[in-house]
């Protein structure tokens, strides 16, 4: 393999992407923004971070990206999307046409309530790490539905939180505003990369809620 | 306000960070700015250049309004309560919106004091000219800053001068040696262990939006390279001639503004923008970003 299929990306159009970023670089694992269709060349995985999905669906319409996606996820690319991400990429979403529409399941948009309704909680999820995880859901999307190739990752109450198939996961809630590196270092292993400390705890004490500002942009 | 809500509250407004947040005053104007692309809306009667010319007490807006805004769109919902007064901050966060801005567009209820937003459940975003005034609405709960600019004008140049002012002072913070902090923060009115986290990061310990008198793609790309994380446009989009292209055109401004060929394509044919004042020719007292301290 080339060097270069050893990168992760982050689709850094709009939400959460440093927050992505700084968690990758936790996990020693190689990893740039990506704004251009042209920067998804020789990416192993893609994140689609948490944001808004219908800001998100504007801009990847507009510049050409979605399409570059779509062609990369048929080349092999893998793709992981976070809570707005998760919405853009399931084949189908209540109440309106789906956008990306490449994992077989279906979602129900903003379905906790309004941010008052913004919750955490610490949740068991076997297939990524023996110790509980804590998860942020903000104002999260529900997946109400999933495909017979689509595996359950994590059920709780009446929805399913995460899953995945062959190429791509999807998590409503934000491993990225946790100090957690447990689902970061699981979707790398799941796009071929082996991250570093791979057996160390998951739980990074050097993490703050303001780590993700070392890569927002200053003047 | 618990430590684990006000961290959420905080993370929200992390996810709007490269989006554009839109004044809406009716439905059809919040499904406009969805579907352009806006990451929330503020839902208000009157944009702030139409509380400038009608003149009078702006209050919060009517909460049936909101409501009706918030049951139309699935982006999030901001509204404005006046400084300083709590109860109209206690109704919204009963009518569940999803953050309040405590804000100078409307007529101050309190000359004193600002809201202890510590005391709510819900997220508040605060005005701020400078790095002191953007501490002390952070240490009153403020989980998002945003500049105060001055709103309903279209001219960016205070917007511009807030955004320069919190730069060079968080520079100078910077640089201090530990003898000099205490100096600078009884000068600035920064609370002290403020002063040392935002010396740390070398930035606002929350996301910070630039707003008030954006008008065009190119303002709002101006304040994203002056360092902010996103934009809140008022009366620039629906006091324009083509709101619906506008709207599209800042978003995708906000989110490639360091991509000159891409703002070039955007800001080609939008039609008229909003009028505007030029904050210069204004009276002292006509100015809104005086209010509050």
């Amino acid at each position: 393999m080339a060097a270069d299929a050893g990168r992760l990306g982050v689709l850094d159009l709009q939400g959460g992407v440093q927050e992505h970023l700084d968690h990758l670089r936790r996990i020693g694992v190689a990893a740039q923004a990506v704004k251009r269709a042209t920067e998804l060349e020789g990416l192993a995985g893609l994140i689609i971070p948490g944001g808004e999905s219908t800001c998100l669906a504007r801009l990847l319409d507009i510049f050409g990206l979605s399409h570059a996606i779509s062609q990369a996820y048929s080349g092999g690319l893998k793709l992981w999307g976070t809570c707005a991400g998760a919405i853009l990429l399931a084949s189908e979403i209540t109440d309106e046409p789906p956008f990306l529409g490449l994992i077989d399941m279906a979602v129900s948009r903003n379905a906790f309530g309004s941010q008052l309704d913004s919750f955490n909680r610490v949740v068991e999820v076997p297939a990524v790490a023996v110790e509980p995880v804590p998860v942020t859901f903000i104002r999260a999307p529900k997946i109400v539905r999933v495909g017979a190739g689509v595996r359950v990752l994590l059920q709780l109450d009446d929805y399913i939180a995460a899953a995945e198939d062959e190429q791509i996961l999807v998590t409503v809630f934000h491993p990225e505003l946790t100090a957690n590196l447990a689902f970061h270092r699981y979707f790398a292993r799941k796009c071929g990369l082996t991250p570093s400390d791979n057996d160390a705890a998951n739980l990074d004490p050097d993490w703050t809620p303001q780590s993700w500002m070392r890569f927002a942009h200053h003047s | 306000m618990t430590e684990n809500r006000y961290l959420l509250n905080a993370q929200l407004a992390q996810m709007l960070k490269g989006g554009v947040i839109m004044d809406v005053v009716n439905v059809e104007q919040a499904q406009i700015a969805q579907e352009a692309g806006a990451v929330a809306v503020m839902a208000l009667e009157r944009v702030p250049a139409d509380i400038r010319k009608q003149g009078g007490v702006a209050r919060m807006s009517d909460p049936g309004l909101i409501r009706a805004i918030k049951e139309a769109v699935t982006i999030p919902v901001m509204a404005k309560a006046r400084i300083g007064h709590f109860v109209e901050a206690q109704i919204l966060q009963a009518l569940k919106i999803d953050y309040i801005d405590e804000s100078e567009v409307l007529t101050p209820a309190d000359e004193e004091c600002h809201i202890d937003k510590t005391q709510f459940a819900i997220p508040f975003v605060c005005g701020a000219r400078n790095l002191g005034e953007a501490a002390r609405r952070i240490a009153e709960g403020a989980a998002m800053i945003r500049t105060k600019g001055e709103a309903g004008t279209g001219d960016v140049v205070e917007a511009v001068r807030h955004m320069r002012t919190m730069n060079r002072e968080i520079r100078q913070l910077a640089g201090l040696p530990s003898e000099e902090i205490m100096g600078f923060v009884k000068a600035n009115g920064i609370p002290y262990e403020l002063a040392l986290e935002i010396k740390k990061l070398g930035r606002l310990p929350v996301v910070n939006f630039a707003a008030g008198g954006i008008a065009t793609p190119a303002d709002a790309a101006l304040m994203m390279q002056l360092g902010c994380d996103g934009v809140f446009v008022g009366s620039g989009i629906f006091k324009s001639a083509d709101p619906v292209r506008r709207a599209s055109a800042i978003v995708k401004a906000t989110a490639f503004y360091n991509d000159a060929e891409k703002l070039l394509d955007v800001s080609m044919d939008l039609g008229d923008p909003m009028p505007g004042q030029s904050v210069a020719s204004m009276a002292g007292e006509e100015r809104l970003a005086g209010r509050g301290w």
